[in-house]
């Protein structure tokens, strides 16, 4: 599809922890995406990444601006964060509001990644009552208008490994479409199924072995792991090159990579059958 | 005259806007303006407490353990269990927090700072172009050096991250610090593996981070004497016993110009004058100013917090030059040591290069502390203390952040979050002028500065010494 592509790393309504956890990427890492082919014969360039780039101030801006041009229909456009709608000075870049800017390099963009939870589905800044009108890429296309590809990439931060997968798949075999993607945007073998079949503590489920206090043994699902309601592949690989993730350190599953996340499991330490679903 | 506005300011956390005026050669005038809200503060309203750890953490994806910490502190104050949590609870909760502390420190001088002294060639050189060749000090083959340590560094944050995860559960956004302790117990296994990371990291730190910082102080010695404050003010952290600011590794207090003051959180005042938010603000614990993006005479999302009246620099200059007042033995043997090498002295702290070298301070001396709570842990003991949430309370939580204090305050009402604000550390550092028409402390180190082409590279080497995160400063 693409010999060089480049990357738009564009930060909205957000925290940089999408980003921060790119960084932990383990095989390929970092390094590799910065610098070498990630597939045979294909690299991706970044452009403009606000946390890490040289240019500051005016010349960072102009490498934003020239963008749309000079690299029309080349750019992967990857956003991170929710985009605020309900007021201009919510949020801004040199002088546009995040909406405007956003608005201009999706145009030209070969297809949008947004990656983690708040640029899929709005997130934490959009959680009740949304006091900016923050929303997520696609819903934010549907009200303005645009016909971009969007691939979801949720997670609060979503792991590395999800975005490179789905890199990987762009580069390989171009736009995911039909039943490559899910009912939420997602592509289907990335989040491959919930948390709750492939939990190293199903079994303590199964028998009513359940943790009534922190630090104790057994299923978490009393202590309000929505682990039977999320679907991500934290049990297989683990976080942070494998050495931990959240049911293993004793943490119940919050749902971060739902699209109702944080309104749906919150509580967050209640029975996720005690709740009512649907935003 | 000539008015530039840096928007965006790039290379630190979030949206930052900076306008300076030149006049004769100097910047005259300086307004630092954060340009994101998201309102997690109104979030929080309404919903049960525990939630409040967890959503936090998620105000910063850089340092949401400062977050997780505080909103920890102030619930185990409103349930009634600061003094319960099990010495596992409050080793765990320090070992946990310091790794993100060392990958703080790390990823601040390289990756966000270094470009600003290093020109960087071979194929990052255009991306990390800074314009720092108009002020090229180090020779290629140096900077290729420091390059090349710039990459490596890379892995070593990785690695501090993994031991935030090893016992934290993943990172960022931590999961296993809660209100009575933490949820993880480690066992043997995870010790080691806590223990090995943590001695690469102490290498990395020793053998390149520390004399990395040294000669970049050295080679930019006049950077000692630029972007001062001189009012610091530190909530103390690393508690190393049950309860309040006493007994805390890091110490609490102030100094103004050399002067140690003792601190009294209930002096603190958050100002709105200039910012986008009506009303006239008061005590984070009381005060709750709703937004208000047309107010005519603001310029900035971030609020401008007070103590007394006055505007306090905090962060690293401000623990180090505590902790040679009030610090353990050990952290000023260290700083004496550091400060010697660089060739300057406790004065210099709040400096561009005294907040550099008092990162490299603490870095290494909380490396060695990690190793002490690391084999003061029993695996076999508990982590938590058992936690039920009442009707009415409430609580403050005050910790320091890797970029400075940090203050949770919340009050629960009918068994759900009534009251929730958050005063951070670039909410200090960043904030916009007061009532008085005072700056904040990043407005008054820009300003006196002398600048000529080069202002974007000087005033961003000042901004970014102080490691704003915008995501912090405004929730």
């Amino acid at each position: 599809m693409y010999g060089t592509l480049g990357v738009v790393w564009f930060q909205a309504a957000g925290c940089t922890g999408c980003s921060i956890s790119l960084l932990n990427a383990d095989y390929p890492g970092v390094k590799n995406l910065l610098l070498d082919e990630i597939v045979p014969g294909k690299t991706l360039a970044l452009r403009f990444h606000l946390t890490i780039m040289g240019p500051t101030g005016q010349p960072a801006l102009a490498v934003l601006e020239r963008i749309p041009e000079g690299e029309a229909e080349n750019y992967l456009l990857v956003v991170e964060g929710a985009i605020p709608t309900a007021h201009a000075n919510f949020g801004r870049i040199g002088e546009l509001s995040m909406a405007e800017r956003f608005s201009i390099l999706v145009e030209k963009a070969a297809a949008v990644v947004a990656l983690g939870t708040c640029a899929a589905y709005g997130g934490i800044p959009a959680a009740s009552p949304n006091p900016t009108g923050a929303m997520g890429v696609k819903a934010f296309l549907a009200q303005n208008g645009g016909n971009t590809p969007v691939i979801n990439v949720p997670g609060c931060p979503p792991h590395p490994r999800w975005f490179v997968e789905t890199v990987v798949h762009l580069l390989t075999q171009g736009l995911p479409e039909g039943k490559e993607l899910d009912d939420v945007g997602r592509i289907r073998s990335v989040y491959p199924g919930l948390i709750h079949e492939n939990c190293p503590r199903r079994a303590d489920f199964d028998v009513g072995r359940f943790a009534r206090t922190f630090g104790e043994e057994g299923c978490l699902y009393e202590l309000g792991c929505k682990g039977p309601y999320t679907e991500a592949n934290c049990p297989y690989h683990a976080w942070n090159s494998g050495v931990n993730w959240c049911i293993k350190a004793g943490h119940p599953c919050i749902g971060c990579t739902e699209p109702e996340f944080p309104d749906f499991p919150s509580p967050l330490f209640r029975k996720a059958t005690e709740l009512r679903r649907g935003k | 005259m000539r008015a530039i506005a840096i928007d965006p300011i790039t290379r630190i956390e979030g949206h930052l806007k900076v306008e300076i005026t030149v006049e004769n050669g100097k910047i005259v005038h300086a307004r630092s303006s954060g340009a994101l809200f998201r309102g997690v503060e109104t979030i929080l309203i309404g919903r049960h407490p525990l939630d409040a750890q967890r959503i936090t953490t998620r105000i910063c994806g850089v340092c949401p353990l400062a977050h997780s910490t505080a909103a920890s502190l102030a619930l185990d104050e409103a349930l009634g269990i600061s003094e319960a949590i099990p010495q596992n609870g409050r080793l765990l909760r320090n070992l946990i927090y310091a790794a993100n502390w060392l990958h703080n420190h790390i990823l601040h001088f390289y990756h966000l700072s270094l470009p600003d002294y290093v020109v960087f060639r071979g194929a990052l050189s255009g991306f990390l172009a800074s314009g720092a060749e108009r002020d090229e000090r180090f020779s290629s083959a140096e900077s290729e050096v420091l390059a090349r340590h710039y990459l490596e560094a890379l892995e070593i944050r990785k690695k501090a991250h993994e031991l935030v995860a090893l016992f934290g559960g993943k990172m960022p956004h931590d999961m296993a610090i809660v209100p009575g302790g933490v949820t993880f117990c480690p066992g043997p296994g995870d010790l080691a593996a806590f223990r090995f990371r943590l001695s690469e990291i102490r290498g990395f730190l020793e053998n390149v981070y520390v004399p990395d910082v040294i000669s970049v102080a050295r080679r930019y010695a006049d950077y000692f004497g630029m972007g001062k404050v001189g009012r610091l003010l530190s909530f103390g952290a690393f508690p190393e016993e049950n309860g309040g600011a006493i007994g805390r590794l890091v110490p609490a207090g102030l100094l103004r110009h050399g002067e140690p003051e003792k601190l009294d959180p209930r002096e603190i005042r958050e100002e709105v004058v200039s910012s986008w938010y009506e009303g006239s603000g008061g005590h984070p614990g009381e005060a709750n100013p709703c937004p208000s993006p047309e107010k005519r005479e603001a310029y900035s999302w971030v609020k401008a917090p007070r103590y007394k009246g006055e505007a306090y620099e905090v962060g690293p200059a401000a623990r180090v030059s505590l902790g040679l007042v009030f610090g353990p033995p050990s952290l000023q043997a260290l700083a004496r040591d550091l400060l010697g090498e660089a060739k300057a002295g406790p004065e210099d702290l709040s400096s561009v290069m005294g907040r550099h070298i008092s990162r490299a301070i603490e870095a290494l001396f909380l490396a060695k502390e990690m190793e002490k709570w690391l084999s003061q842990l029993d695996w076999t003991r508990p982590v938590a203390a058992p936690l039920a949430v009442p009707k009415e309370g409430e609580g403050q939580g005050l910790t320091e952040a890797p970029r400075g204090a940090l203050g949770h305050w919340l009050r629960i009402k009918d068994g759900r979050i009534a009251h929730y604000q958050v005063v951070s550390p670039t909410t200090w550092n960043a904030s916009p002028r007061d009532e008085k028409g005072k700056p904040g402390p990043i407005e008054e180190a820009l300003e006196g500065t002398p600048v000529g082409d080069d202002a974007l590279l000087v005033a961003g080497r000042i901004v970014r010494s102080f490691d704003p995160c915008l995501a912090c400063a405004v929730q």
